[in-house]
């Protein structure tokens, strides 16, 4: 075994040589001090062991925010052949779409700040949040299947939301091959009424402002000035997700066995592209898709609501318009240039988000001059960031980057190291309301647990898999 | 039975050890069970059998905590109590008991996503049985 050696200023080689068994060599995206980072816990091995599956094209990749996750590690990605490669549902995670959307406003935080805790504990109320919580909408089996199929399409149908946010959607808010059929009645349980919560854990819905704009004519077309209020949503597919993730899991896990394959990890278990199980498994992964972005879209919406409740005034009056939402734990078929050639892969993002340059087929027609935004959820004390989708990225990465700051302490050290009331205290006195269901609990999410955001997004930067178009700071914090 | 935390950069895991197999599930579920909620404040007030069959103790392992993350996630229960009849090549029989989840008066801490197969191990170590699982939370 011999070790990763630096092949640029911003980027890693993981030789074949580094675990025998490897296809393809693997690369981090990351400055001296992320990569060290990255060698702290068993990310690099991880990185290692995805380059052992079938059919891998290019490298195993990873985004500056890569830390140990199960299977992949967390800022994985990996590109498969469509005839002689495999998708794995541990590729993806169990918080399958899990993802990210931003609210632009037309207010400024002078209009805000007064009424600010006021109108957190309006948004609290009105948004389900939290372990065990019932969502707010008791869907029937027949309104779920067409939520799976049809995404945010069908929430606005429904009254959650407007046409136009479908048009700043990621895939016009709808995953295509959804197949409710290959969905367990189990997941469906699951999910009955868990639309429209936000889940516990990392996930949050912030009030933020823009601190500063890097580029204007991307910020402009995104909507976005300095001093302007905006509103991030960061939740998954919930229990549904969950459950189609370990349904599948035990699926591949026989199909690995049938086929005889020796892999690093059991977490890795997959299946060949074009077998029925794969077929399956996408076609169940694009339900949990769409379940994840209609959850966004109903949160989304209880926003609106909360705003027109406490400012007295419409959306649309308010200027409450969806910036875009992206999913970051994604397994989607895609066209790239591998080794000169143009190949239907398909990509794996676990903790990486697509991160596409104008003129691509799948940026939005409102942003196809500047390309795709790319959101990147910070930790509740510093930054978030919005990005914007690059050429580079097409030719380095399958068309990704990162997708947040990266933990990088355990959550029992975090705990054992901060405490919950001193952090919300702490934050309180920077001027950020924090609401949080369990406040012992905020000590995991803690700043210092996370790597520093701007480090990330910077060697992204650097390395040319985005651009920088604003930097939000938090001003209100709702936790599960 | 013993168990303690696995430090984890991004989630958290559990190591077990037991006299038995039986006591091995058990003690794996309170493990999970006390890294979701405050036990002290769960009662047994209802109960729920459960049977399941696997390929291997690994995926029987992963499927019975799957299985109790599954009666959280969507029959909203707390369990406290859980009395595994038999461990028998890949099946498992038992018998769960705790209540619905009251948020007013359970101290709720993190919400697990699922029992990962990630450097899972159930084996027997010495006179006993070891455990390790890492969640996805």
């Amino acid at each position: 075994m011999s070790g990763a050696r630096r092949i640029g200023d911003f980027a890693w080689e993981i030789p074949t040589d580094f675990k025998p068994g490897m296809r393809v060599p693997g690369v981090v995206f990351a400055d001296e001090e992320l990569f060290e980072a990255a060698g702290r816990d068993k990310a690099l091995d991880q990185v290692a062991n995805v380059a052992f599956l079938q059919g891998i094209v290019g490298r195993s990749l990873a985004m500056p925010d890569i830390h140990w996750g199960y299977g992949f590690p967390i800022g994985g990605v990996a590109a498969f052949d469509e005839s002689s490669g495999v998708v794995s549902p541990g590729g993806v995670g169990f918080d399958i779409s899990c993802g990210v959307r931003l609210l632009n406003t037309g207010l400024t935080e002078d209009e805000v700040r007064p009424g600010l805790r006021d109108l957190m504990a309006t948004l609290a109320s009105n948004i389900p949040k939290g372990l065990g919580t019932r969502g707010r909408i008791h869907s029937t089996e027949s309104v779920l299947r067409k939520v799976l199929t049809r995404g945010a399409r069908e929430m606005v149908g429904m009254g959650y939301g407007h046409e136009e946010d479908i048009d700043h959607t990621e895939r016009g808010g709808a995953y295509p091959g959804a197949d409710p059929a290959r969905v367990s009645a189990r997941a469906f349980e699951r999910g009955a009424d868990q639309l429209g919560t936000l889940g516990s854990g990392n996930h949050f819905l912030e009030v933020q402002v823009v601190e500063k704009i890097f580029m204007e004519k991307e910020a402009r077309a995104f909507g976005l000035h300095e001093g302007q209020v905006t509103v991030m949503i960061h939740s998954g597919s919930r229990g549904f997700g969950h459950q189609v993730c370990t349904d599948y899991l035990q699926v591949m896990d026989r199909v690995v066995n049938r086929l005889g394959w020796e892999l690093p990890d059991r977490q890795l278990a997959c299946a060949p592209l074009g077998s029925g199980e794969a077929d399956d498994y996408l076609a169940a992964m694009a339900c949990a898709c769409n379940y994840a972005i209609a959850n966004r879209q109903a949160q989304m919406h209880w926003t609106r609501e909360s705003f027109e409740q406490f400012f007295k005034a419409s959306d649309r009056a308010l200027g409450l318009h969806l910036l875009f939402d992206v999913s970051h734990n994604v397994a989607r078929m895609e066209d790239h240039q591998v080794d000169g050639r143009r190949r239907r892969v398909c990509v794996h993002r676990k903790g990486a988000t697509a991160s596409f340059p104008a003129g691509h087929p799948d940026v939005p027609a409102a942003y196809s001059e500047v390309g795709q935004p790319v959101l990147i959820p910070g930790d509740m004390g510093t930054h978030s960031y919005v990005l914007v989708g690059t050429e580079t990225a097409m030719k380095e990465s399958f068309g990704s980057t990162c997708h947040g700051a990266g933990r990088t302490m355990s959550r029992s050290k975090a705990k054992k190291t901060i405490r919950g009331p001193e952090l919300k205290e702490r934050l309180e006195r920077q001027g950020i309301v924090v609401l949080a269901g369990n406040v012992k609990m905020l000590a995991e999410e803690a700043p210092e647990a996370y790597k520093d955001v701007s480090r990330v997004v910077d060697v992204c930067q650097g390395a040319g898999l985005s651009s920088k178009v604003a930097m939000l700071r938090p001003m209100g914090v709702l936790k599960g | 039975m013993r168990f303690n935390t696995i430090e984890h950069t991004a989630d958290i895991g559990i190591e077990v050890e037991a006299e038995s197999l039986e006591e091995l599930f058990a003690g794996a579920a309170r493990a999970m069970f006390s890294i979701m909620v405050d036990l002290d404040g769960v009662s047994a007030v209802l109960s729920r059998e459960v049977s399941l069959d696997a390929s291997d103790l690994v995926d029987l392992m992963f499927e019975w905590l799957n299985e109790l993350i599954f009666l959280v996630s969507a029959n909203r229960l707390v369990l406290c109590d859980f009395e595994v009849g038999s461990v028998s090549g890949e099946r498992l029989e038992a018998t769960v008991r705790g209540e619905e989840i009251d948020s007013g008066r359970h101290s709720l801490e993190l919400e697990i996503k699922a029992a990962t197969f990630h450097e899972m191990v159930v084996e027997e170590r010495g006179e006993g049985w070891y455990a390790r699982v890492i969640f996805d939370v």
